[in-house]
């Protein structure tokens, strides 16, 4: 090849400035998940209540962070926020805030199924011992669930981590952002850099997320069986 | 073809000179899962117009036999025949061989997204290209023979057990086959339906449509074979006509095998 | 809050949402369709367990799935120009919808021909029906039916994903939403009419596809 356009990623600090980049998505993503994981609990729990107002509102909730692309709902955080309440936040702020809301949503309902998918015996039996709401959950419902969820829970994990690529539409420095600078700061040097720098960051995403969502898939298959 | 030449071809009982002729000829047949034998060294002639009934306990290798003569099985050593001509050759077109086997299974399998008409339809239009007029006389005189033409719009899921499996009975027949192979086809069935089904069979029996049939029911076996073959652990233990078979087994394997049934 | 809603701006750009509307439309109509064809590719290559291509078909799905349609664009529009390979915008766009969904499609196909029984192949099979005659008529109208739910939610998926498209100088809900707010300041019409403008799209075809699935499993096959 002519111009070697591939040592753009090793020369100087390309390639260190790229994984900067990895390591900015992956914050945003991890907060987000944590927090996703941690909140989604008690939403999946409450919205396995019997009480319908809460169950309208839960539902409410779930459907419209799933029917709204997150993107918009991205948009509506990072300049509606600014603009109604004069609250500015960061970029990263808003985007962590809008992954959360949606993760926690999305983990919501992998609880719900989960809490769900268990029999009402296991219910009434706890009820028969004596063992109080908080009890229950925590000693009975809970623990068995919590097997039914992991391949649902590492599953929304891998999409997470994709979601965060959409950051680059609100002016994070990350990842994509940094690809971007490397790719004009020499663009007449090296022209094919971009083909490069893109193809890494694929295969960053790839390697990123592909053994996570190869576990999921496993541990789904072991455990439905 | 007018319906009345086609009622006569299907309610036709074969003529008896080509009675003792092979039809269906096994030798040395082998096959294995893994390694595991599950037939080891089976040889049987089956003549036109002929009903052998296989008998054996469960895991016998009995209907693993039965998938071997329609090709749903690889085999390792041996050959299969059927009217002379060898079966297991890499060339077999089993798609050709098939349409002169018909086979029956335990769990009907019928196609739940079609009607029993369609269902019976299928073969004959689109396997053996035959006209629609002509195949659709054929169904219905089929269909009539089993009590099921009113239910020939219906769909599988709206039929009861004994139904279900008549109508797979006829989706084979129509086809106008050689041979029949029934695998355990009332094994799944209410006890109140098996019966609905065994007539079916006992008439084609009557008609003498060749039938290697794989069974539970003693009663059935003693009534329609003209003879049994007694299978265990992969071999063929005793091949007798049901009256020596159910009244003095030759073998101890057999007599233990009969005793099970008797209380 | 005090703030009153300029109707007078929503009226004025309506036909610039419409448009939009218009092209995220169209971009999720042709992405669907070849993801559909793609998907029942992949799908049948692997069912059938066809040598190489089934392999080929394996790794596709992989890098599809586990990798953002963001990304994908980039690499398709600002990536493969560079060592010569050009698209325009709305091919580019069309182009990364298909690649992502076609994975998606082929999980759902894939799904729907895995719930089909063995016996139900071999009893196509003891009437003599060929390989394609089995797919055509046993396998296909069976596996549709049980993977019509999550061909669906893919739609919906795909339509959703058409929200990165700007990246790829598209003039979609999102780049005009962005525009209007630079340009005007008038953030909150902006964002009311973005969220409109998909919730027209999504809320008929999620309702639709809904009630479908619910007939189809009132109307369902069963043995």
């Amino acid at each position: 090849m002519r111009d070697l356009g591939i040592r753009v990623l090793i020369e100087g600090v390309n390639l260190q400035r790229l994984l900067l980049g990895l390591a900015v998505t992956a914050r945003i993503a991890f907060i987000a998940v944590a927090f996703s994981m941690v909140l989604g609990v008690p939403f999946g729990i409450l919205m396995t209540r019997r009480n319908a107002a809460l169950r309208f509102l839960c539902r409410f909730y779930l459907e419209a962070m799933r029917i709204i692309p997150v993107l918009v709902w991205l948009f509506i955080f990072y300049f509606g926020l600014a603009r109604n309440f004069h609250i500015n936040l960061s970029a990263a702020a808003a985007a962590v805030l809008v992954f959360t809301l949606w993760g926690t949503a999305e983990m919501g309902d992998i609880v719900r199924g989960a809490v769900t998918s268990l029999h009402r015996h296991q219910y009434e039996s706890a009820h028969a011992l004596g063992l109080s709401e908080v009890q229950l959950y925590l000693y009975v419902i809970i623990p068995q669930a919590a097997r039914r969820l992991v391949p649902g829970a590492i599953n929304l994990t891998t999409r997470m981590i994709k979601t965060t690529s959409l950051v680059v539409l609100i002016g994070i420095v990350e990842m994509l952002k940094v690809g971007q600078q490397i790719i004009e700061s020499n663009f007449l040097k090296s022209p094919t850099a971009a083909f490069w720098v893109y193809g890494l960051i694929f295969f960053l995403y790839f390697i990123l997320c592909m053994p996570v969502s190869r576990l999921s898939k496993r541990l789904e298959r072991r455990w439905q069986s | 073809m007018t319906d009345t030449m086609i009622l006569d071809r299907l309610n036709a009982v074969k003529p008896a000179e080509e009675r003792g002729a092979p039809l269906l000829e096994i030798s040395h047949l082998r096959k294995e899962y893994d390694g595991v034998p599950a037939l080891r060294d089976i040889s049987l002639r089956i003549d036109k117009q002929e009903v052998v009934v296989v008998l054996g306990p469960s895991g016998c290798g009995k209907s693993t036999l039965l998938r071997c003569m329609n090709g749903l099985e690889r085999i390792q050593a041996g050959e299969i025949l059927l009217d002379g001509g060898v079966l297991t050759t890499e060339k077999t077109d089993w798609r050709l061989i098939r349409q002169k086997i018909g086979m029956v299974f335990q769990s009907y399998e019928l196609f739940p997204h079609m009607t029993v008409l369609e269902n019976i339809l299928l073969g004959p239009l689109k396997v053996q290209k035959r006209k629609r007029k002509e195949a659709e006389t054929a169904a219905r005189v089929l269909l009539e023979r089993v009590g099921l033409y009113e239910k020939r719009t219906a769909f599988p899921r709206q039929l009861s057990g004994g139904q279900k499996q008549r109508a797979a009975i006829i989706r084979a027949l129509v086809m106008e086959p050689e041979i029949m192979l029934f695998d355990e086809i009332t094994a799944a069935l209410d006890p109140e339906m098996v019966r609905e089904v065994l007539d079916v069979m006992l008439e084609l029996a009557r008609s003498r449509m060749t039938m290697v049939i794989v069974t539970h029911e003693m009663q059935f076996a003693k009534a329609a074979a003209d003879r049994i073959v007694f299978m265990d652990e992969g071999e063929v233990v005793e091949d007798s006509p049901p009256g020596d078979f159910f009244v003095k087994p030759k073998t101890e394997r057999a007599r233990r095998f009969l005793n099970i049934f008797q209380f | 809050m005090g703030y009153m809603v300029d109707t007078a701006f929503i009226v004025k750009f309506t036909p610039l949402y419409i448009e939009a509307m218009g092209l995220v439309l169209e971009l999720c109509f042709f992405g669907v369709l070849f993801s559909l064809i793609i998907g029942l590719f992949c799908a049948i290559v692997r069912y059938y367990r066809i040598p190489v291509l089934r392999s080929a078909a394996g790794v596709y799905i992989e890098l599809s799935r586990n990798t953002p349609l963001v990304i994908q664009l980039f690499f398709l529009y600002f990536g493969l120009p560079r060592v010569g390979i050009t698209f325009d915008s709305f091919t580019c766009a069309v182009t990364g919808l298909s690649f992502l969904g076609g994975s998606y499609m082929a999980e759902a196909f894939r799904g729907g021909l895995e719930a089909i029984g063995r016996g139900q192949i071999e009893s196509g099979l003891s009437i003599g029906l060929s390989r394609s005659q089995l797919v055509r008529y046993v396998a296909l109208p069976q596996a549709l039916a049980v993977a019509a739910p999550a061909l669906g939610a893919n739609v919906i998926f795909l339509l959703k994903e058409t929200s990165v498209v700007s990246i790829v100088a598209l003039a979609d809900l999102m780049s005009l939403a962005k525009d209007l707010i630079g340009l005007y300041y008038k953030t909150n019409e902006a964002l009311l009419m973005l969220v409109a403008g998909y919730l027209i799209l999504l809320l008929p075809l999620s309702g639709l596809f809904r009630f479908a699935e619910r007939r189809l499993r009132y109307a369902g096959f069963g043995n």
